[in-house]
């Protein structure tokens, strides 16, 4: 195997002496950095693009009545506002900080499986176009909401099959990318980089490539039936022929539970890293840190029915499901008091990637309150489908994986761009974001508690003030992104800005710190010598 | 309790008033509206008063956590702020070394488990109280429809009663016009249907729920219920509500594009006018029970056709008979000028297009009779062809 290995390594050592450019250099991209960057601007893209259907979402819920959008068409932005933003924004998002940061974290030359990796990038781009693309195929893009519940889906035009197509793609580039990234962990890890002395990042990188690997394939199994049920004539959720449509919604949540800790534990990673580089102090707890991840990741596989508590469930299952839904507030609270004991005492300063880390801890912590009362069974009969239960995964996600990505981006794009951002725009984005991330969604807990519904294409007159308000800070935060595109992101492309020393931040500690900055095309190209510690290069 | 939760509902009132008027009185957007009765509040904060046991312990749950969060998020954050405060490197704190103590790991790992034992009891007595519909006074079967609900009174006083409740067709075209108008107060919008529920009070009212087509869900906030109606499936819920009046709920679960557009509306009365009410129907439904035999003349089955139209087909196909997107016009349309009237019976029997055009067998004969007649006799079409019900009964399976 070596020997197989050793070839190859110098294959590509002559290939590379020749540095690939112009469009070959990002199509036939085998390099990390590559590959990561390629990963970051496809999720930014779709960020941008979800963004701009939850834009006109607002748009339509400012007023009462009907103004810009048909019902059909409402259910068609916000399925399709759901399924970008989780599979092709934020999923897309963490493989790029994966791909760029794990083998500098860890001292690998490269992924373990290049091409692979630029398979699995490559392959996003025709999922990508048929999900933005189905909006214009005969009946609109798929409406039955990003949970794609049946039978409704069986009802739904042709867009639907390009839907699940898109699905079954991305689904097997990120069992790729889970591989890739597995293997790499395990495998390729500078001599002296204990498993226990990797950097938090790279530890839940590795969990979540588990459970992607472990339920993706469970998506890939529940919309393969739904197609089968649609065109080749099974009836699995068809009640017509004997089929059970909550057979559907069981499957679906077995993967969507994990799914949403598959969205949150590279952004617990990229927290624990920049929480201690700005408290000048180790993470306290490293070792519970990573039983915590561990525990919630196993967890997340028996509290699936709490998704499903009004579909009439036994009492023991509405018990069972409430009890292990609340056993997780455990592991993620030791989370937090790990955080903020890294703070404790620190010496500390507030850069805009800091700001995010303590945006994050704190907005954060309120959408694991609003999942801990969700979680109670009788609550949730009043709660379930209202705009409660959408403020509580907005709290999560937006002010969660959003937020720890444009802290990861912060802390990170110097090493990547070789330039520093504006640290005034990087905290006016901050300030921005945060002041209109709760303008848009903190009303809409009342609307939830009031009995709103989720996914009205029209409401009430007595939720008008509440939704106008909510499309307001919605219009604002998605002007503050705006910005952050233009002001932050488009000068680092574009190399403006002062030139980042190798080590910006004065606490951070870890491999990416070793190499110059932006990082060289090739790193660690023989395995690095290492303290005792793993955070330094032995010269 | 209940004055630091009245005193906490009239500041968070003012505070949310004052800043939606910031957000948005001052752009003069808000339209005039008061409270619904059994309905949503205006700028409503917390849940629905509560007019069943239910509902009032899923209330007392849920200020019982609010308060634990709170009190847990504020002494974590204060801690956390402190730190922020005090820890920083322009005040010229220096970093301590300490990054491990498995005692306070310990710590922190067992006290969050014990609270949230201390959240689950309670929450469990909830639950076992929820799910016991045994022993109903009154058990009435809910189907959802696309985009409607049928009631059935399966058994105690009013059983063999039966009715659709549809949306109120001003609304919906209220709807499709941009809502209310400035000025025009309409504080039982998207709420107002034809039919409502009407159910004794302090009676157990026992809910059986199913669907037609998709997954709907029936829910009444003030009762504190919320079941999946699911098709092929029965599901049940109760309620016994404590108070007379008029409660509003609505389709809490995606069932496609008129999602918005079918609410519920339970009317609990005291029990002898619950008796009048069942007596007044069974009478309606023997003076309307059709003689499904009759041979009715052009006028007379169009006019009705009209009824059933505006009922259950204008929604989707307009009233121009026009249709748009997804929908098909009937205004000159093949299927409905064809000369063989078995075509269109067997589209409305059945449905087409996957479900697009839904299947319409709840309807009797004599309505989809009338509907076909209606449609073959109205804009451009006239085609002067009759259906009669026997027509359609011969081609229903």
């Amino acid at each position: 195997m070596s020997a197989v290995l050793d070839h190859h390594d110098h294959a590509h050592d002559d290939h590379h002496d020749h540095a690939p450019t112009g469009w070959r250099r990002w199509v036939y991209a085998t390099n990390h950095k590559d590959i990561g960057t390629l990963y970051l601007l496809f999720s930014f893209t779709m960020f941008i693009i979800g963004g701009i259907l939850a834009m006109l979402i607002r748009a339509e819920l400012f007023q009462p009545g009907l103004q810009l959008v048909n019902p059909e068409l409402f259910n068609s932005l916000t399925t399709m506002h759901g399924l970008i933003m989780v599979f092709g924004a934020i999923m897309p998002g963490f493989v790029g900080f994966a791909n760029w940061m794990i083998p500098l974290q860890i001292g690998a030359a490269d992924m373990a499986f290049a091409r692979m990796n630029n398979f699995s990038f490559w392959l996003l781009i025709p999922a990508g176009l048929m999900l933005v693309g189905s909006f214009w195929m005969p009946g609109g893009a798929p409406a039955a909401g990003w949970t794609l519940y049946a039978p409704l889906t069986l009802q739904q035009g042709p867009s639907m099959d390009a839907g699940i197509f898109a699905m079954h793609i991305l689904g097997a580039s990120s069992i790729m990318g889970s591989i890739n990234i597995i293997v790499t962990i395990l495998n390729m890890r500078a001599p002296g980089m204990t498993l226990m002395k990797m950097p938090m990042f790279a530890w839940t990188w590795l969990i979540t490539a588990y459970l992607l690997i472990a339920v993706m394939p469970v998506l890939a199994g529940a919309i393969t039936m739904t197609l089968t049920d649609r065109h080749f004539g099974t009836t699995f959720f068809n009640p017509a022929g004997g089929g059970d449509p909550v057979l559907y919604q069981h499957i679906f949540w077995f993967f969507g539970h994990p799914e949403v800790y598959i969205m949150i534990l590279p952004a617990f990673g990229i927290i624990s890293q920049i929480v201690p580089a700005f408290a000048r102090k180790r993470l306290f707890g490293y070792t519970s840190m990573v039983y915590a991840t561990s525990s919630i990741a196993i967890l997340s596989f028996i509290v699936w029915a709490h998704h499903m508590f009004t579909t009439g469930m036994p009492v023991t299952g509405q018990l069972f499901f409430m009890y292990a839904t609340m056993l997780i507030a455990v592991p993620t609270a030791v989370k937090v008091f790990n955080w903020i004991a890294t703070m404790w005492q620190g010496s500390m300063t507030f850069e805009t990637p800091m700001l995010f880390a303590v945006g994050f801890i704190f907005v954060f912590t309120m959408g694991g309150f609003t999942g801990l009362i969700l979680a109670m069974a009788p609550i949730d009969i009043q709660l379930q489908d209202t705009y409660y239960v959408v403020a509580h995964f907005h709290y999560v996600l937006v002010a969660g994986s959003l937020y720890a990505m444009f802290a990861g981006y912060y802390y990170w794009a110097p090493k990547w761009t070789g330039v520093m951002y504006n640290e005034t725009r990087g905290k006016i984005h901050f300030w921005w974001s945060l002041i209109a991330f709760n303008v848009t969604f903190f009303p809409m807990h009342f609307l939830g508690l009031a009995g709103m519904p989720r996914r009205y294409a029209d409401y009430p007159m007595q939720f008008a003030d509440f939704n106008a308000l909510a499309s307001v800070g919605g219009f604002a935060f998605g002007l503050a992104q705006v910005y952050f595109f233009f002001f932050v992101v488009l000068p680092a492309m574009l190399g403006h800005g002062e030139k980042a020393p190798q080590r910006p931040w004065e606490g951070a500690e870890g491999l990416e710190w070793e190499v110059p900055s932006p990082a060289p095309f090739h790193t660690f190209e023989t395995p690095p010598k290492l303290n005792a510690a793993a955070n330094k290069i032995l010269a | 309790m209940k004055t630091m939760k009245s005193i906490w509902n009239k500041s968070a009132s003012v505070l949310a008033t004052a800043g939606v008027w910031l957000g948005t009185g001052s752009l003069g957007l808000a339209a005039t509206v008061n409270d619904l009765p059994g309905g949503p509040s205006v700028l409503q904060l917390n849940l629905p008063p509560a007019v069943t046991a239910i509902a009032r312990e899923q209330q007392w749950l849920h200020w019982f956590m609010l308060i634990l969060c709170t009190v847990i998020f504020v002494a974590v954050f204060a801690v956390m702020f402190y730190s922020i405060w005090k820890h920083r490197k322009s005040r010229g704190h220096k970093p301590a070394t300490f990054h491990e103590s498995v005692t306070v790991e310990i710590v922190w790992t067992v006290i969050p488990f014990i609270i949230v034992i201390l959240m689950a009891l309670p929450a469990t007595k909830v639950v076992v109280a929820m799910k016991d519909t045994s022993n109903a006074d009154v058990t009435i079967k809910a189907t959802g429809m696309q985009w409607k609900w049928g009631y059935d009174y399966i058994k105690g006083e009013g059983e063999g009663i039966g009715f659709v409740s549809t949306l109120d067709g001003e609304q919906r075209e209220m709807s499709n016009n941009g809502g209310p108008k400035k000025g025009e107060v309409v504080d039982d919008y998207l709420f107002k249907v034809d039919n409502a529920l009407v159910v004794p009070v302090d009676k157990k009212i026992r809910i059986i729920t199913t669907a037609n087509d998709v997954i709907h869900a029936f829910a009444v906030p003030a009762f504190g219920i919320k079941q999946d109606a699911i098709p092929g499936f029965v599901r049940d819920t109760w309620f016994r509500a404590e108070k007379i009046g008029d409660y509003h709920g609505q389709c809490q679960e995606l069932c496609g594009k008129e999602h918005a557009y079918m609410p519920i509306h339970v009317k609990v009365v005291s029990a002898e006018d619950y008796s009048k009410w069942v007596e007044g129907e069974k009478k309606k439904m023997a003076a309307l029970a059709d003689d499904p035999s009759k041979v009715w003349t052009l006028a007379e089955i169009t006019q009705r056709g009209e009824k059933v139209y505006a009922q259950n087909c204008v929604a989707c196909h307009q009233t121009s008979g026009k249709g748009g997107g997804a929908i098909k016009a009937l205004d000159g349309a093949a299927v409905v000028l064809d000369a063989d009237k078995a075509k269109q019976i067997k589209v409305l029997l059945n449905g087409q297009n996957n479900g697009t055009m839904p299947a319409w067998k709840s309807l009797s004969n004599t309505d989809i009779a009338a509907v076909i007649s209606y449609t073959k006799n109205h804009w451009s079409n006239q085609t002067g062809q009759l259906v009669q019900p026997a027509e359609v009964a011969a081609l229903r399976k």
